[in-house]
């Protein structure tokens, strides 16, 4: 996780965390050139899971380059030029976190760019939705894009940071939902359980926001905690907390199933 | 897993709530004894509070519904990358 510190790899080792996916996403900052990207993703595919494995855990990635970037359309396609290349390196699952980020035109069309990219090689998609108040319009937009491709496949698409006004619209278009747990922006493991006990527990997976904002990698535990402190048997937490994202990444080839002490 | 009953709910959650909620009377308060102009978040927020005592059971949705840009076609272009939590025009 190139935002946060060897002692949170070991913090999530000791908490139970079997795997990590970590999608390519913005830096915090706009980075100049392509050159810039170029070493990010050697540092997802070489540096991050040698990182991961001193702590035993498996460490997967995603590649993209983000919707805070892609505004400057040259920059997003000379980025996207070099994805290929990396797609065949063995922690790479798919294209992601791709997306909006303030739903404007070209953030659209470098979107659209990204789903012709995960058609072409085969691969899983990982979408990111917008913040706050732009996060209903551009999940529409985002659900529109990929509708208009007729070669993607719902279930090879996860839509991530859904919350309560988003949540049942990407379900019921038989995509994958996302419930990122952030202690101010966006989800708390509260929240997302209700959404999970009153929408769906189907087709949803729980993530930890490892950002360099405020955010926590512990929150998956923390939220299967608050699982069972509602009274859920511990199939229904192994479940959610586990079953479901091992089935939507074991349509990657390259994804093992972990094993778990 | 049966639905809980209302005391199993205040028991488990009803002193965060509480929490929570003083938390924002105190925001609310802060905001009041400051100067300057109206803000859209705290325009936001207010609108919200009237959601809360309705009754309605997605209160949840419906404030973020509330917050939402309404908006259906993308933007030409973007002054910001930063969202603010509430559509400034609303």
């Amino acid at each position: 996780m190139v935002s946060r510190t060897t002692d949170d790899y070991k913090a999530m080792a000791l908490a139970g965390c079997a795997a990590i996916c970590e999608p390519a996403f913005w830096a915090g900052f706009d980075r100049k050139s392509a050159d810039g990207f170029y070493d990010y993703f050697c540092q997802l595919t070489q540096h991050e899971p040698a990182r991961a494995q001193k702590n035993g855990i498996p460490h997967y990635s995603w590649l993209c380059i983000n919707p805070k970037e892609s505004e400057d359309m040259g920059l997003a396609r000379e980025v996207m030029a070099l994805i290929p290349e990396f797609l065949n390196a063995p922690n790479v699952l798919g294209i992601g976190e791709i997306g909006l980020n303030k739903n404007t035109k070209n953030e659209l069309k470098i979107l659209e760019a990204h789903i012709d990219l995960a058609v072409k090689h085969n691969q899983l998609i990982l979408v990111h939705t917008p913040h706050l108040e732009d996060k209903r319009k551009g999940t529409r937009l985002i659900l529109d894009a990929l509708k208009n491709n007729p070669k993607i496949e719902p279930h090879r698409v996860i839509i991530d940071h859904v919350e309560e006004h988003t949540f049942r619209e990407v379900i019921d278009q038989g995509f994958w939902a996302g419930i990122t747990l952030y202690p101010e922006s966006k989800a708390s493991p509260q929240r997302a359980i209700d959404m999970v006990e009153t929408i769906s527990a189907q087709r949803v997976w729980l993530n930890s926001a490892c950002d360099w904002g405020h955010s926590d990698p512990l929150s998956v535990p923390k939220t299967a905690l608050e699982m069972k402190r509602r009274g859920h048997s511990v199939q229904a937490i192994d479940n959610l907390i586990f079953g479901n994202p091992i089935q939507f990444l074991s349509q990657s080839k390259k994804f093992i199933r972990p094993e778990v002490i | 897993m049966s639905s809980p009953t209302r005391k199993e709910v205040a028991d488990l959650h009803f002193m965060d709530a509480r929490a929570k909620l003083l938390d924002l009377a105190a925001f609310l308060d802060r905001v009041d004894r400051s100067s300057g102009s109206d803000d859209h978040r705290i325009r936001g927020l207010r609108l919200a509070l009237k959601v809360l005592n309705e009754g309605n059971k997605n209160r949840v949705a419906e404030i973020l519904n509330q917050w939402s840009d309404p908006t259906a076609e993308p933007l030409d272009k973007s002054d910001t990358k930063a969202a603010t939590g509430v559509w400034p025009q609303l």
